[in-house]
């Protein structure tokens, strides 16, 4: 799905978002008002240039626009592998990229991220799974790595683990996987404004976001330990 | 060899090659260490158990409160030797809960020791939906004012999402023998390929990822000898003169220009040698081979 398609479905009212390599920056407008638009596409690899191009500009969104909704829209295949990029020890630029999300938030902004294409390990981390909430179209790849990457690396034969796929959600890829375990809250069909529109609106409503992933686990029976674990050494 | 040193060698305690719970042994106070959730309350990972891997009742970590240097602080222990101490469900729930309890219990510290490669692939999903509740439990410790410390110098280092999550803290007290990055050496020979990155040329990987590279650059605080003692004294002296901002957007404005000023500057060099030349070290070279308080001494030295 071509990311005009997505926006146009998301933002029917009128979207003002551009293309910066693989960096979408923009805003939009909703019910709700104006939104700022932020992400990648193409699959993006995430290294320095973009984790600091999104840092910039979600802090841009904090000093200028107050209380605006930010929207990301997710598309990357994970990390950029290089030598160069880690030299400049690029898991900080990662972790001050999910600052700045983290710190949208204990300022007011309500955020929500939409997997769009692919939503994989550290280029996930990064923002998608820092918002407050993160949904998926369907057909969208979320995952760590492959079950064949996996089978060679865990020694494990494929056919075993997709034996066990079918039965556990804890490690084969799939939105739906993550969906049960409660990372993701829904799996929209198409891109659609009525959804977004509501979802922001819940959020706005329920006020300042906890993480209730674990919760939603449990309930969902996708993650049936992390919950009681983590209170369990609270109370301990 | 004249008899101190020889008594300082013998006292000396490799933190790198130390068990989690040597280390949580030797760095907070003798004796003050309490465990939550000890292997006798808990279960090993079902996730392990079905592919028939050995699993640990601990499952890689300990969590618990302790005293460092008389103040309460709760301590957070991962054991590089069991699944090179990456992050399962159970291991990442005991983080999450740790670290919530700081917030309600506001100790003067959380004590981070990473040794881990990052998410547990046989629990793939489970450990990166973990290492992101880590990552925000993290943010929310620090902003409800009790500053996280963080402690690299575990055999397995802080790699992946747990290399995320170590420059989320509020400083990382560091050892020359510890590595610090996003994506192993490995990984990126494999689909880079060997010229991109030789993962058995050690000293390369050290260049890159350890932690006199680190510390030059400025993404750790801290430069401690591979020693447990020296460990504990480098998180006591960060404590001591530590106070924890408030988040706030100028702060990570200041982070923001520091780090796309550094970007252009080191841009297109590959080797920790072209970077310490280009801050004005003039021998390069000698890094590797010097002392830890003459690299110290070395950077106050440097060009801001």
């Amino acid at each position: 799905m071509s990311l005009q398609h997505i926006l146009d479905g998301l933002f029917p009212a009128g979207h003002d978002v551009s293309v910066h390599g693989q960096l979408v920056a923009g805003c939009a407008k909703t019910a709700l008002g104006t939104v700022a638009v932020l992400g990648t596409t193409d699959a993006a690899a995430i290294g320095h240039d973009i984790a600091l191009g999104l840092a910039g500009r979600v802090l841009d969104v904090v000093d200028q626009h107050p209380g605006q909704p930010i929207v990301f829209l997710v598309d990357t295949k994970g990390q950029a592998l290089s030598r160069a990029e880690e030299l400049l020890c690029l898991n900080g630029s990662l972790a001050h990229l999910a600052r700045c999300v983290d710190l949208a938030r204990r300022q007011g902004h309500v955020s929500l991220a939409l997997v769009t294409g692919e939503a994989v390990s550290g280029g996930f981390l990064s923002f998608g799974l820092m918002a407050d909430k993160t949904y998926a179209l369907a057909d969208t790849q979320v995952r760590v790595m492959d079950l064949k990457a996996m089978a060679r690396v865990t020694k494990i034969p494929h056919e075993r683990l997709q034996e066990l796929a079918a039965a556990s959600p804890t490690f084969a890829p799939g939105a739906e996987n993550y969906l049960r375990m409660g990372a993701i809250e829904a799996i929209w069909d198409a891109p659609s404004a009525a959804q977004l529109e509501a979802a922001l609106a819940g959020q706005q409503a329920a006020g300042p976001a906890v993480d209730e992933r674990m919760a939603r686990g449990a309930e969902r029976g996708g993650r049936r330990l992390a919950a009681a674990t983590a209170a369990a050494v609270v109370s301990a | 060899m004249n008899a101190p040193v020889a008594n300082k060698l013998a006292l000396r305690r490799s933190y790198f090659e130390a068990s989690a719970r040597a280390r949580v042994a030797a760095v907070l106070d003798a004796g003050s260490f309490h465990e939550f959730l000890p292997p006798e309350a808990s279960e090993p990972s079902p996730h392990l158990a079905v592919l028939d891997i050995p699993g640990a009742f601990d499952d890689g970590v300990i969590v618990g409160s302790a005293t460092l240097g008389g103040r309460p602080v709760l301590v957070i222990a991962q054991e590089g030797q069991f699944m090179g101490g990456a992050v399962g469900e159970i291991h990442g729930a005991k983080i999450v809960g740790l670290l919530r309890r700081a917030v309600e219990e506001k100790p003067a510290a959380v004590i981070f020791m990473a040794d881990s490669g990052g998410v547990r692939l046989h629990e793939a999903n489970a450990g990166l939906i973990a290492i992101s509740e880590i990552m925000r439990a993290v943010l929310d410790t620090r902003a409800a004012g009790v500053p996280v410390i963080a402690l690299v110098g575990g055999s397995c280092g802080a790699f992946g999402g747990m290399g995320i999550v170590s420059r989320l803290c509020s400083a990382i007290v560091m050892s020359e023998e510890g590595r610090l990055a996003l994506s192993g050496p490995e990984v990126i020979e494999t689909v880079a390929g060997v010229e991109e990155f030789d993962s058995k040329d050690r000293a390369l990987v050290w260049r890159v990822t350890g932690g006199k590279h680190r510390y030059l650059t400025g993404d750790c605080s801290e430069l401690v000898e591979d020693d447990a003692a020296s460990f504990r004294d480098g998180a006591i002296a960060l404590l001591a003169r530590w106070h924890e901002p408030a988040p706030a957007s100028s702060t990570l404005r200041a982070e923001q220009a520091r780090l796309t000023e550094r970007r252009q500057r080191f841009a297109g060099l590959r080797d920790g040698l072209d970077v310490w030349g280009a801050l004005g070290v003039a021998e390069p070279r000698q890094i590797p081979m010097m002392d830890r308080d003459s690299l110290v001494a070395l950077k106050k030295g440097l060009p801001a």
